[in-house]
């Protein structure tokens, strides 16, 4: 023991409250790496027991992994994100991604490596278990359960038991399938159906009580084929909920397709059996699961109010004007919250990116701003810092500023999401990242974050047709492929538009094929037409679901005319006119699709 | 007692506070001349490494560690602010001469003083030595050498730049070990264990003959030269001139194909 050992990092915050992490899982993962090198695990037992602890693999190598870690609910501390930027120095690229899921993806980590990483993440109580293959993947909250003002109640303790309920649960290790659970805060913020389990907190009134429960959807899910999911029933009493969720469980269990991994998702079950039938089994399932399990099966609701604790400050130094892009920031990246004088605000990344010393820096700005001690990670690609008093906006911002985390329009359509694409999947056919990038840095270019009509649309892409970047729930989506023109290839996406997450979610209507170097010249095209033909208080995505359902009077009344519009803007130059249009983003030699095998069906 | 000193790779801090009041050590700080002169642990004396890589011949390296008064039995200790790849290099440069005693100091002088430890800005008066010279080329990879040893099942050939630059260009047959992977928070290296199972886990133990560089100078790969050692790996070498000699000398180099990799990373 030196004087140097006795120094502790953030000794004051709020530490973690529910330990995910088991440290033997590390040390079994390393051997099991060794023995694999070895030639004494076969490589497909491997595999699932790889993707079964976190670690999926990586364009064209089986060097590398990539190790998704797990934020149940969303929730991180800044022990945690100071843990996390470490390892990412140590292991990855010096950067981290935050995915759609509320996951944190560290990549290009050398696979003999990925239990250290394990280790580390088990000093701070994460894991990675189960985020990766036939499993219960992270279970969701919307970043503003708790705050916002819409909401019933706060779904957070429920998401986080539902988590710690089917952990490491026999029942769902080995499913036909991932399965994916999401909890919302509202309808407006929506999201929940389009996953396997989606639902948002509702309360009834019986006999004068208050009683709480939730809605309840089931089957949708977005991929190759997308579904939206439905309504189990009126109202799912809380003690129901856990009821529920086996219920369903077992019956994918069962009945899920364990050959066709191309179609096994539960949304497939659903639509082959057709929804009453599947209804019909989950409630009688549902009446065996509550009639035969132990009454000491149960969801650990922990309802222990958070501590809300504003650090002391020091208010405004002088009295000085506001900095540059303040109110640009306030306007399009924070939201009041449901509790008085306190805010919710966004930090924009680009397709979710962030690097080791930002993460470290966040740590910080978290312990000092947010009263209630962490950050949420949003399902956007961004993170949520709740609990930010009034009286200290302004510092937030200049201390965002300091650390380039303050970009503007994390909550309007200036914000794409871009799944990782050639960046590291073995599956992309595009660099859908890159190009999410592109398209943000244009629109914060134009400075579209602050137009009011185009603040409820979105922009999603994916790198191929598997939707890890929703493409479907767009208000335009696109979803990467390759296409030909004599000899020469160049990179393409098949463009939707009118998808929509809330109460009225529906899949985008197919619209175009658009070049990849077209994108952004096509979407500021939609835009101008819609300026040219909207009606007084429209935005984007209203004027566009009027299209894609046939409601709209103006100029463009279909999908049709649009498509129309924009043929000129698809048609490709000839390789001597324009050279770089045969490039994907990112690259400057020519475009050819090339992929290895999946993993998501593994 | 004395066989154990000559195979510490790290001195701890109480142990340096204590030799230092015994006038048993002579300390070495790399950091530039401007910094050393505000501030530095009691009785250093000053090496910047730009100095050192100035002229890096073992004739002029035997000057200054004659000027810096030290002899062949001299305890030597070395600190950087740099989490101790610019001490490592100095560390390793002594040892190339011949001089076995030397040790870096477990952590930055950063931390050293964060944790209000003793410094002055006295220059120390020093007794200009006679050191003698018996070069130890068991430790130095050339290029050439590298050339002709990497392919050999025996070999393993590391580079201790930072997963990106690894992953767009690197020497054919190199693993990855960023330099990062190295240190904890507060020591410039991992305690021994915690190191021993990082490489077990790659495959680096034994009596396998490693060689290291990074990009250019010799100071990453210098730590994790020392990092090696510090779990008792017998035959560690430090192609000092590392890759940008490699670069130069148009040597065949090798990447990571068909990935986008740089757009995963954040600006």
């Amino acid at each position: 023991m030196t004087v140097s050992d006795l120094k502790q990092a953030y000794p004051d915050s709020p530490k973690p409250k529910i330990n995910w992490a088991r440290i033997d899982e590390a040390e079994d993962f390393a051997n099991t790496v060794k023995l694999f090198r070895q030639g004494k695990y076969d490589e497909d037992s491997f595999r699932r027991y790889r993707l079964q602890h976190g670690a999926y693999g990586t364009r064209m190598t089986s060097d590398y992994a990539m190790v998704r870690i797990k934020l149940p609910a969303g929730e991180i501390y800044p022990n945690q994100l100071e843990k996390i930027s470490q390892l990412s120095e140590q292991f990855s690229i010096g950067n981290a991604h935050f995915t759609t899921r509320e996951n944190i993806q560290l990549h290009w980590v050398i696979l003999e490596d990925v239990s250290e990483i394990f280790r580390g993440l088990a000093e701070v109580g994460l894991t990675s278990r189960e985020a990766c293959g036939n499993s219960v993947r992270n279970v969701m909250c919307s970043p503003l359960a708790g705050v916002c003002p819409n909401e019933e109640f706060d779904s957070t303790p429920y998401a986080l038991a539902t988590a710690r309920f089917f952990l490491r649960n026999p029942l769902s290790q080995n499913l036909p399938r991932k399965f994916k659970f999401t909890f919302t805060c509202c309808e407006k913020h929506g999201m929940v159906r389009m996953v396997d389990v989606g639902l948002i907190p509702q309360t009834r009134d019986l006999n004068g009580i208050t009683q709480r429960g939730f809605k309840i959807f089931l089957g949708g899910g977005l991929g190759n084929k997308s579904f939206v999911g439905h309504q189990l029933e009126e109202f799912t009493p809380e003690e129901d909920l856990l009821h529920t969720s086996i219920a369903v469980i077992r019956i994918f269990d069962r009945l899920g397709d364990r050959k066709n991994m191309a179609r096994n998702r539960m949304r497939y079950l659903v639509h082959e059996m057709g929804w009453e039938k599947f209804r019909n089994l989950v409630l009688k399932e549902r009446a065996i699961v509550r009639a035969t399990q132990s009454v000491i099966t149960r969801l650990d609701v922990d309802h222990t109010p958070t501590v809300i604790k504003r650090l002391i400050k020091i208010s405004d130094e002088s009295g000085s004007q506001n900095p540059d892009g303040y109110n640009r920031w306030i306007k399009t990246n924070t939201l009041k919250q449901k509790q008085s004088d306190y805010n919710s605000v966004f930090i924009t990344l680009e397709a979710g990116d962030i690097t080791s010393s930002q993460i470290s820096a966040l740590a910080a700005i978290i312990g000092e701003f947010s009263s209630e001690g962490l950050a949420r990670s949003g399902f956007a690609q961004n993170i949520a810092l709740r609990y930010v008093h009034d009286d200290d906006m302004t510092r937030l911002y200049s201390r965002l500023l300091e650390v380039g985390l303050a970009k503007s329009g994390a909550l309007t359509m200036a914000a794409p999401i871009g799944c990782s694409g050639t960046t590291s999947c073995n599956l992309a056919l595009t660099n859908s990242h890159r190009l999410a990038k592109e398209i943000q840095r244009k629109f914060l270019e134009l400075k579209l974050d602050q137009d009011d009509d185009l603040c409820d649309s979105s922009i999603k892409i994916s790198g191929c047709p598997n939707a890890c970047g929703q493409h479907g729930i767009a208000t335009i989506g696109f979803f990467g492929g390759g296409a030909r023109i004599g000899k020469e290839m160049y990179p393409n996406y098949q463009m939707s538009i009118g998808g929509r997450s809330d109460e009225e979610t529906m899949l985008g209507a197919t619209c175009h094929r658009i070049p990849a170097k077209r994108v952004i010249p096509v979407i500021l095209k939609i835009i101008e037409l819609f300026k040219q033909n909207k009606k007084p208080d429209d935005t984007l995505k209203e004027w566009i679901h009027r299209i894609v359902n046939g409601k709209e009077d103006s100029a463009i009344k279909s999908v049709l005319d649009m498509r129309k519009i924009l043929d000129p803007l698809t048609i490709p130059p000839t390789i001597e006119e324009d050279p770089d249009f045969y490039n994907d983003y990112g690259s400057d030699s020519s475009y050819h699709t090339k992929t290895g095998k999946g993993e998501c069906a593994a | 007692m004395s066989q154990e000193k000559t195979i510490r790779t790290t001195t701890d801090v109480d142990s340096l506070r204590s030799e230092i009041r015994d006038k048993s050590v002579r300390v070495i700080d790399v950091r530039r001349e401007d910094d050393y002169k505000q501030s530095h642990i009691p009785t250093a004396v000053n090496l910047p490494l730009a100095n050192l890589l100035s002229d890096d011949s073992p004739e002029r390296v035997l000057k200054l560690v004659n000027s810096m008064g030290i002899s062949d039995d001299t305890s030597v200790v070395v600190y950087d602010d740099t989490f101790g790849a610019l001490a490592s290099r100095v560390a390793w440069t002594l040892e190339y001469l011949g001089h076995s005693d030397v040790s870096l100091l477990e952590t930055t002088f950063s931390k050293w003083k964060s944790l209000g430890l003793e410094n002055d800005n006295k220059t120390p008066e020093v007794q200009t030595t006679n050191h003698s010279i018996h070069l130890k080329p068991e430790i130095l990879a050339t290029s050439n050498y590298l050339e002709t040893s990497k392919d050999k099942p025996s070999v393993i050939l590391i580079d201790n730049r930072e997963r990106l630059n690894f992953l767009e260009q690197h020497i054919p047959g190199a693993i990855s070990l960023p330099y990062r992977t190295l240190a904890t928070s507060d020591k410039i290296l991992r305690p021994k264990e915690d190191m021993k199972r990082l490489l077990d886990n790659r495959g680096i133990t034994g009596n396998a003959e490693i060689i290291t560089y990074c990009g250019s100078v010799g100071t990453l790969s210098g730590l994790a030269y020392y990092a090696l050692k510090s779990v008792g790996l017998p035959n560690v070498k430090l192609y000092v001139r590392s890759f940008k000699e490699w670069k130069n000398l148009q040597k065949p180099t090798e990447k990571q194909q068909d990935a986008n990799y740089w757009d995963l990373s954040a600006e």
